[in-house]
């Protein structure tokens, strides 16, 4: 039982033609099996967060009470996007297990909108908010370093407070772009095989090997999404990182919240004039 | 290495010889048994090699399933019946002509001596990409070779394509919609009775099936309701050869009237799409209207609206345009119209 299936092209080559569907459960049970094993863990043996004191933390009535987080317009993608891919994981496997209905066009159509908020997303995080918060840098490693060995047991520093997103945040954001790139380069070619108002068909495009490996591929990314939503959707909804997904409805979070798990001098806060203090979740 | 045809690859037989049995058979086999009926479809995908199941349950011992005989409301005829059977029956030529006719264009005589009703609704499609055993969506594949610049798609459908192109070849599936029809299946959970229409299953929902048969599931009966019996019909197949071939496209009305006014009426059009298709548009359009050349050229107009055609079946359109017209308003008052 392999991961790919396989068909004789016409030319008589042996060519794949998509993954093998049992991994759809493969996917949801490991996703599944993830959150059983991690909530389990956090509910019986982990230990209490414990982060390195802050260098100077801002007297907290220089920061607003509501610490502002996600933009309007990035909180619109994120929901955009989730709605895009949550119509694409239905449209893409509830027929393969069994629930039919006319997928194609709904697929493709949620595909586009995912193509086209990510579009948005690249130039929006590329100039208009800072790029780099995103990706891991050095304290990040150190103290993933560090929590690791203190993990284990042995000695280490203790870990900083989170810049805006922790490393977890971080390395996710990272697979998901890996992954999102990889269904939507291969969803674009794929769409010139069926009918949409983009482009004439042309399915022979590519040689038969070429879009066996991208239909697997783009079967990989789209198992994989699985997982990673069902992940995603786990931490949105645990109790000490509600605060987390309420700032992706409100845009803010609290002050106190910002102090208790981010480091000020990794994540700065400007501070507000007196007459707007307590106020800054209307910026 | 040479291609091995007219050698069916081997495989367990079984020739269960009630429902009852057939049906512990299939439920026992699953997705490894291939139902037969007459065999007309079967032998030509086991001789070439190209499905190859573990085993075959052969339903011809089961006398049960033969037969055409009369209920309280209207005529039961069993899956098993043949084509000539049906053809012939005197009480189907009476009452139901329209079935009658359309079973008795199938393909040849010694075709219908064999093949069975059953067997002609449930035949698969004769897309000869998809026959020849190329990895096409229908065959679990990702590509349609049909429906490509260069694909010979001649036959192929003008309607409610999704990714796969083949049309459904049934000449008798038309006139059992037209007769509002009810197909018995025997499932898992069950018996069910379901309309003529909705037997059928385009690629907008499952690229790999014609019909709602799965494994496990078994057409036992038709039944034709009196509701139609004795109506005014129409059936018209149009084929490349007229001693024996499917059709490039049929359609199957049933009319009623009053005068010259359509009281009621059911049509139905084959080989346009993966699934034979019921008009309703063209019948609510008709209905209370006169039947004249006027009132088939409208309905033959309404009935081509959202065709799309491929590189080489654009004449499907004005082929189903005079075919509705033809079936309404019948031959004498249509004439031809490009």
């Amino acid at each position: 039982m392999g991961i790919i299936e396989w068909a004789t092209s016409p030319l008589g080559q042996r060519v794949p033609i998509h993954i093998a569907w049992y991994l759809i459960w493969v996917a949801a049970i490991a996703g599944m099996a993830f959150l059983i094993v991690h909530a389990i863990y956090v509910r019986y043996f982990a230990k209490e967060k414990r982060f390195a004191p802050v260098a100077s933390t801002p007297a907290a009535g220089l920061l607003p009470a509501r610490v502002p987080r996600h933009s309007l317009a990035a909180r619109l993608f994120h929901w955009v996007m989730a709605a895009a891919m949550f119509v694409l994981l239905i449209t893409a496997f509830l027929p393969k297990v069994g629930v039919q209905f006319n997928w194609v066009t709904y697929h493709w159509i949620a595909g586009t909108v995912l193509t086209i908020s990510i579009l948005f997303h690249i130039v929006h995080a590329t100039f208009f908010m800072d790029f780099w918060s995103i990706w891991p840098d050095r304290a990040d490693l150190e103290d993933s370093r560090n929590r690791l060995l203190r993990f284990f047991g042995k000695s280490a520093p203790l870990p900083r407070k989170f810049a805006k997103y922790p490393l977890e945040n971080k390395l996710y954001h990272g697979v998901v772009m890996l992954t999102g790139l990889a269904v939507i380069l291969t969803g674009v070619f794929m769409m010139s095989r069926v009918r949409t108002i983009f482009f004439p068909r042309n399915p022979y495009l590519f040689s038969d090997m070429t879009w066996g490996l991208m239909y697997v591929l783009h079967g990989l990314a789209g198992v994989g999404f699985i997982t990673l939503v069902i992940v995603h959707v786990y931490f949105a909804v645990r109790p000490e990182k509600l605060p987390i997904t309420a700032s992706m409805f409100v845009g803010s979070m609290s002050r106190e919240f910002y102090l208790e798990e981010h480091d000020p001098q990794r994540w700065v806060i400007n501070p507000v004039p007196d007459a707007r203090r307590g106020m800054a979740d209307a910026d | 290495m040479a291609v091995i045809r007219d050698v069916m690859p081997a495989f367990q037989l079984y020739q269960p010889s009630s429902v009852g049995d057939a049906q512990k058979l299939l439920a026992q086999l699953g997705p490894d048994g291939w139902v037969m009926a007459g065999g007309m479809d079967s032998f030509d995908w086991l001789k070439d090699r190209i499905k190859k199941p573990k085993a075959l349950v052969d339903l011809s011992g089961i006398e049960e399933l033969r037969g055409i005989r009369t209920i309280s409301d209207g005529i039961e005829i069993g899956a098993m019946a043949t084509l000539t059977e049906v053809a012939g029956h005197p009480i189907v030529k009476e009452k139901y002509g329209l079935l009658s006719e359309a079973a008795g264009l199938v393909a040849s005589p010694q075709i219908r001596n064999q093949g069975t009703l059953g067997g002609n609704v449930s035949q698969d499609a004769r897309c000869w990409y998809y026959r020849a055993g190329w990895p096409c969506y229908r065959a679990g594949g990702n590509i349609c070779y049909a429906d490509t610049p260069v694909g010979r798609n001649r036959e192929h459908a003008i309607l409610h394509a999704e990714r796969c192109v083949a049309v459904n070849p049934s000449d008798t599936a038309p006139a059992l919609i037209a007769l509002d029809a009810k197909f018995v299946v025997q499932t898992p959970k069950g018996e069910q009775v379901i309309d003529a229409e909705n037997y059928f299953v385009g690629p907008d929902l499952d690229i790999t099936r014609m019909n709602i048969l799965r494994p496990g599931y078994l057409l036992t009966a038709i039944r034709v309701p009196t509701t139609w019996a004795g109506a005014q019909f129409y059936f018209e197949k149009v084929r490349d050869r007229n001693v024996w071939d499917f059709p490039l496209m049929n359609v199957a009305s049933a009319m009623k009237l009053s005068g010259g006014t359509i009281q009621d009426i059911r049509i139905a059009v084959n080989a346009v799409a993966a699934r034979p298709l019921r008009l309703p548009a063209v019948e609510n359009s008709v209905r209370g209207q006169q039947r004249t050349a006027s009132t088939g050229e409208m309905a033959g107009k309404l009935a081509v609206q959202g065709a799309v055609p491929l590189q080489f079946n654009a004449y499907k359109i004005p082929l189903m345009r005079n075919l509705v017209k033809r079936a309404i308003a019948g031959v004498q008052e249509a004439s031809w119209a490009s």
